[in-house]
């Protein structure tokens, strides 16, 4: 099969790669053969990931040449020019996918990235779905398709180009048997059709690397041994690829390996230790489980076999009480599984998928912690950790955190805390999914000693066959339902298969066959075999594409619509903020209640009262009646304000004598008492003004009047200034904080990898997610502005024209500053947290908010300058309170304009094409 | 007995993982210690560098004397411009008083004539409007005043006006400041702290695992309130102690044991709030969302940072069931004025209403989503 002769597709050269202070890659040298099929076998975390990544260009070489498509992967030109030619689908189920598009928006996407014109995107979605059977799902959303469809969709996605070079990475991991070889029947029907294509998978199953063409094996970021599967076999002497790789290790690694010998099984028929009968379980029109019946006796070791999302761990979570039952009864010794009862749950030992310990406890703690938990007397605590530790490998280790710990180890160390109040069951779900091979052994030996010699029932799903194989008995599971239960041989031999894969895959054909709606597939005959190479895609690489930018804001606004915390925050959330802080930071200070302690009770006294009662920023309450009173009142914040007339005033003034007013303002809020003091003080001045006037005439007329003009806000009404400032904190906070998101979602998520692989540059990346957000910001500034002359009854009295032309220059800006902030984070929160300190605390303290710019100094004057915002506010004060229109502020325009280039540029160049 | 044994250990769980986790770690220590600082001392004075430009069109020696009153920290140095330079000076908001000073005006003072000064405010920027608009009233007749001494006497009523200040006698901001901080800081921590608590296990999923052990979720809710409740009381207490009264040595008037008190209440209230939403949000993100479209509306509403008599009655009303309303009012009475429990036993009891209700909700809201948590 392998052409030698032929130069090789890939050449790597003493390539090393390194994270932190792990190595993925050490010194790897090594030539993939052109046209054929190639597989990476070894266990998780060996570097295959890497290594594909590397050869997709997705990831930055550090150490040594890799060479693809006869070119230098570390040349951006080589890159750039063969990434049409390479498709990649990264590990995990749809990672590169979105789950809230639907199969046919997917699959637009990427052929638009890649730039096929409406017709031919048509076509060639139609061939892909139709030969992969995906046709009639096409309105799908990609989450809610089974793992198998999700890998065919990836593929689809990754074939919808045409490449030379077609790199999969772990394609059929948790994907059941019948999926799994539909899919490689697929990929060999594309290469009959495309001779020249060459392929390169990453697969943890070893039984399924048998049908490859050339096999590398690795092993801790190394190249243990390549050649086809017959020769790696007859060189290492073995019957299957597992023991050949096994036997391939070495010696450190497989120090203590001794195969798994299972002693024969000793139950009593009738010691049943869970029963399910008509188990049933739906999430709205959902059925995860349906109708499940099984019968596990004491003792033995039962497993469930199935396809990721088949429903095993629906099932495990009802017999533990995780999960109520929609329909029928399950029984754990006898009791009826009741999530309420404490005192069964303390026989039941559950180790969960995610191997989920407490990171932040040590070995130790978390050990102590379940133990007494689940009550192990106080004084046996001790011991029984010391006793675990031991029985589990895991005593040089008590003090380590799990993280800093092999994986291998954790597992156990799961295991024992599953294990430490000595149940009678356990219920195991997929313990063992990314574990190497030895280290699943040397699990498989601690569990067989727990069944045949503490005589524990042990319940364990898994996706392995070999594992399957392993167990007292077992059933198959698919799509809610259990196809049929026995031990393992029985099985086989029920349906005359040879391994038990192929007796699964004859249960789920008949199953299938059954019912039509669990994702029938048209199987293409061979003359309807993908033909999607008629028309060439245009290979000429534009530097910049309208297509792709507009694909990335169409895909955008599409997931944007689909999640409703985002889109709610990003519709919403700025009236309401703006709601809170129009009516939240008032200036205002009015309704004041204040009262008056009269020890004069004359004419003169009740005139001074009155002079304060007419004021409309005060409320009179009942008069106080001493100093006792004053100080409960004030004490309670009853009253802000107390007023206190001397005995004998009104006689004292009338000699002339003189005499003095008391007020005691509340200081606990210093701004409002400041103006409750000028208040008070005006009045009073008021008060003497017009004594004087009526007393003394002529002579009481003061040397000088000051004329106040408040302008623009004659009312000084606190909303009038606010509003016109918070509508640009807004609309810089918001979408600075959802645009943001939106960029580091796609890190978290995975699906950044599309901006890595694909013919999209990073200008169209950027600048076609912006797009729906500046969208949406426009919209907000409508509604806002809305609401400020509504509700608010702020006035838009000069250009609102000009405004709009500056909010749009400023939300660009904002986005902008969103997009800079993704570009240096990793996760969303940091992502938020970043974009919000980076906004708002230039906004408030330099850009003129409480104080112009041209009261600064130093440093801070010219930050407050450079900082758009700045000119954002004197556009927005201008327009709303000043009645300015566009020839008065277009000096305040241009830095906006000149700030888009300078802030969308650096979110450019700190973008990264490639991961490090 | 074995339910509070089942909190003590869950709490002390909960105790180990914060102590592991730098970064909660970093935001406490910062929210009660730098975050306080900054904000007592940052708090700006009302009247500092107001940007002042005068008109003089009169240029005599007492124009000259009050433009020579002006001066830093409450003002800028005043900027002399001509009367065409006031408007666009003001519309582009580079000034926010302008004094304009008119020609004879001298002349005409000491004729008696009372002339008029024109004072020119930019109202859009209300917190110096006000203020300064008195302020410059006050300098500036005081120095007309003072001018016209020397020539003449003038007769005034002999009605002195003694104001006083109670509770802040030189109305020291950072005093306000400080404790309105401390109070916002009670109120976030403890929703972000039980939260994060949550997610983070369902994030890890290691709430599936505490829900197959013998133990109800109302034990899980429990451990965490408490535990976060501990952890937020202790650093309130050291926080008053060590930086409010020790560092920014602002005197405390009432006692702190009593509003440590309410320090409880309002936790026990926030930290149900805090359960409630994250089960509400799906991830940390969300999460973050959530909290800022509820922290936001809390800290502006409450009256912790301006006076509640002036917002609408509506907002008045509705903001009398979040938890926060009934703290400040509290938290400000003891701090600030001394009140003793005679005086706010309704906030208190008001609080612990609204924190039995919330702890109910979300205990209910907590048991039925925490299988769809796992």
């Amino acid at each position: 099969m392998v052409d030698r002769l032929q130069a090789p597709v890939a050449r790597l050269n003493e390539v090393s790669l390194r994270y932190k202070n792990t190595s993925a890659l050490d010194t790897v040298s090594l030539d993939i053969p052109a046209a054929c099929m190639v597989s990476l076998i070894g266990p998780d975390g060996v570097g295959k990931s890497s290594l594909l990544s590397l050869l997709a260009g997705a990831r930055s070489i550090q150490t040594g040449t890799v060479e693809v498509l006869g070119g230098d992967m570390a040349q951006k030109r080589h890159r750039d020019r063969v990434c049409p030619n390479i498709a990649y689908m990264p590990q995990g189920l749809g990672k590169n996918l979105y789950p809230t598009l639907s199969v046919e928006e997917n699959l637009q996407f990427f052929a638009r990235l890649f730039g096929h014109d409406e017709h031919e995107r048509r076509r060639r979605i139609d061939d892909l779905t139709r030969s992969t059977g995906l046709h009639s799902f096409l309105s799908r959303p990609a989450g809610k398709l089974s793992g198998g469809m999700k890998q065919k969709l990836g593929l689809c996605c990754a074939l919808i180009h045409d490449p030379d070079f077609l790199l999969l990475d772990e394609p059929t991991t948790g994907v059941d048997p019948l999926a799994r070889r539909q899919f490689w029947e697929l990929i060999d029907r594309i290469r009959t059709e495309r001779p020249a294509m060459s392929v390169v998978v990453a697969t943890a199953y070893m039984d399924e690397a048998q049908r490859f063409d050339w096999l590398v094996a690795m092993d801790a970021g190394r190249i243990l041994t390549t050649g086809t599967p017959a020769e790696l076999l007859e060189r290492t002497k073995s019957t299957s690829l597992e023991e050949a790789f096994i036997r391939l290790l070495p010696e450190d690694r497989k120090q203590g390996h001794e195969p798994v010998i299972i002693p024969p099984l000793a139950v009593d028929e009738d010691d049943i230790a869970i029963e399910a009968r008509g188990l049933t379980i739906r999430f709205g029109d959902f059925t995860a489980v349906n109708n499940v019946s099984f019968r596990i006796r004491r003792g033995e070791i039962f497993g469930f076999l199935g396809s990721n999302g088949c429903g095993k761990t629906t099932t495990m979570k009802i017999l533990t009480g995780l999960l109520p039952a929609s329909e029928g009864r399950a029984w754990l010794f006898g009791h009826e599984v009741d999530p309420r009862d404490i005192d069964t749950r303390r026989r039941v030992g559950y180790m969960s998928q995610a191997f989920s310990l407490y990171n932040e406890l040590t070995v130790k703690q978390n050990l102590v912690l379940h133990a007494q938990l689940f009550h192990v007397p106080e004084k046996e605590v001790g011991t029984r950790v010391t006793e675990m530790a031991e029985r589990f490998g895991l005593t040089g280790v008590l003090d380590r955190l799990p993280a800093a710990i092999p994986l291998g180890m954790r597992q156990r160390l799961s295991l024992a805390v599953a294990m430490v109040h000595k149940p009678e069951l356990l219920i195991l779900d997929e313990p063992t999914s990314g574990v190497d091979p030895v280290a699943r052994d040397t699990f498989w030996r601690l569990l067989i000693e727990l069944s045949r010699r503490d005589k524990v029932t042990i319940f364990i799903s898994t996706h392995f066959m070999n594992e399957a194989e392993r167990c007292d008995r077992m059933s198959m599971m698919h799509a809610g339902q259990v196809l049929d239960s026995d031990t393992p041989s029985a099985l086989v031999t029920k349906r005359g298969a040879d391994t038990l894969e192929d007796a699964f895959i004859g249960y789920l054909l008949e199953a299938e066959g059954e019912t039509p709606t669990a994702g029938k597939t048209t199987r293409p005959d061979r003359a309807q075999v993908l033909s999607t190479g008629t028309k060439a895609p245009p290979v000429t690489r534009r530097h910049f594409s309208l297509l792709r930018l507009f694909s990335y804001s169409w895909r955008e606004a599409l997931e944007l619509r689909r999640d409703p915390v985002r889109a709610t925050l990003a519709l919403a959330g700025s009236l309401l903020l703006m709601f809170v802080m129009g009516f939240g930071i008032t200036m205002d200070v009015e309704d004041l209640r204040y009262a008056v302690l009269d020890r004069d009770q004359t004419t003169l006294s009740h005139n001074y009262a009155l002079n304060i009662s007419g004021s409309r920023y005060f409320i009179e309450q009942p008069p106080l009646v001493d100093y006792e009173d004053l100080d409960q009142r004030m004490r309670r914040g009853r009253i802000s304000l107390a007023i206190e007339i001397p005995p004998g005033f009104g006689r004292d003034v009338m000699r002339g004598k003189k005499v003095e007013i008391g007020a005691w303002v509340d200081g606990a809020m210093p701004q409002r008492a400041e103006t409750v003091q000028g208040y008070v003080q005006g009045l009073h001045r008021h008060w003497l003004a017009v004594q004087a006037r009526e007393r003394l005439g002529a002579s009481g007329v003061p040397a000088a009047t000051i004329q106040d003009r408040y302008r623009y806000n004659p009312d000084v009404k606190s909303l009038v200034a606010m509003v016109p400032a918070v509508i640009p904190m807004l609309l810089l906070m918001l979408p600075a904080m959802l645009t943001a998101l939106a960029v580091v979602r796609e890190k978290e998520l995975g699906s950044i990898i599309n901006l890595y692989v694909t013919p999209v540059t990073r200008t169209e990346f950027l600048i076609g997610k912006q797009l729906p957000y500046v969208f949406l910001a426009m919209v907000n500034f409508f509604c806002m502005s809305l609401l400020a002359v509504t509700v608010f009854g702020v006035p838009v009295k000069g250009s609102f024209p000009t405004l709009t032309l500056a909010t749009l220059l400023f939300c660009i800006i904002s986005t902008g500053m969103g997009l800079l902030a993704s570009t240096v984070t990793r996760s969303q929160i940091a992502a938020m947290f970043f974009a919000m300190i980076g906004t708002i605390l230039p906004a408030v303290q330099l850009a003129g908010l409480l104080n112009p710019v041209s009261a600064m100094k130093g440093f801070s004057r010219l930050a407050g300058e450079l900082y758009p915002a700045t000119h954002m506010f004197i556009i927005s004060r201008g327009v709303f309170s000043k009645a300015l229109v566009f020839s008065d502020l277009h000096s305040a325009l241009w830095p906006l304009a000149a700030a888009i280039p300078v802030i969308l540029g650096t979110a450019v160049v700190l973008l990264r094409k490639q991961e490090r | 007995m074995r339910t509070l044994k089942n909190i003590f250990r869950l709490g002390r769980k909960e105790l180990w993982s914060l102590a592991r986790d730098p970064m909660m770690m970093i935001l406490i220590f910062y929210v009660f210690t730098v975050s306080i600082y900054t904000a007592a001392t940052s708090q700006p004075e009302t009247m500092h560098n107001a940007a002042i430009a005068i008109v003089d069109e009169d240029g005599s020696p007492l124009s000259a004397r009050i433009t020579s009153a002006f001066y830093p920290p409450e003002f800028t140095r005043p900027k002399m411009i001509t009367q065409r330079e006031t408007d666009p000076g003001m519309d582009r908001g580079e000034f926010t008083f302008v004094l304009n000073i008119p020609p004879n005006f001298q002349r005409d003072v000491l004729a008696s004539r009372n002339p008029e000064i024109q004072l020119n405010i930019d109202a859009t920027r209300m917190s110096q409007a006000f203020t300064g608009n008195g302020y410059i009233q006050q300098v500036v007749m005081a120095e007309v005043n003072e001018f016209v001494r020397r020539y003449r006497t003038t007769e005034t009523l002999p009605v002195d006006l003694a104001l006083r200040v109670r509770f802040n006698p030189t109305l020291e901001k950072s005093w306000f400041g400080s404790i309105a901080e401390v109070i916002n800081s009670v109120a976030m921590l403890s929703i972000i702290l039980t939260g994060a608590a949550l997610i983070r296990e369902r994030e890890h999923g290691t709430i599936e695992h505490l829900l197959v052990m013998p133990i109800t979720p109302g034990e899980i809710m429990a451990s965490k309130i408490c535990a976060m409740g501990l952890v937020v009381l202790t650093a309130t207490a050291l926080s008053l102690q060590l930086v409010v009264r020790g560092l920014l040595q602002v005197p405390i008037e009432g006692s702190i044991l009593l509003f440590l008190c309410g320090v409880v209440l309002c936790l026990f209230a926030m930290t149900s709030m805090g359960i409630y939403m994250a089960t509400v949000a799906r991830s940390m993100p969300q999460f973050g969302l959530l909290l800022m479209l509820t922290m936001m509306p809390m800290n502006l509403m409450s009256g912790g940072r301006t006076p509640r008599e002036s917002m609408p009655q509506l907002v008045q009303d509705l903001m009398q069931i979040a938890p926060t309303t009934h703290f400040v009012e509290l938290g400000q009475a003891i701090l600030f004025r001394g009140a003793g429990i005679e005086t706010v036993w309704k906030p208190f009891l008001a609080l612990f209403i609204i924190g039995t209700l919330l702890f109910i909700l979300s205990l209910r809201r907590f048991r039925k989503t925490i299988t769809q948590l796992a």
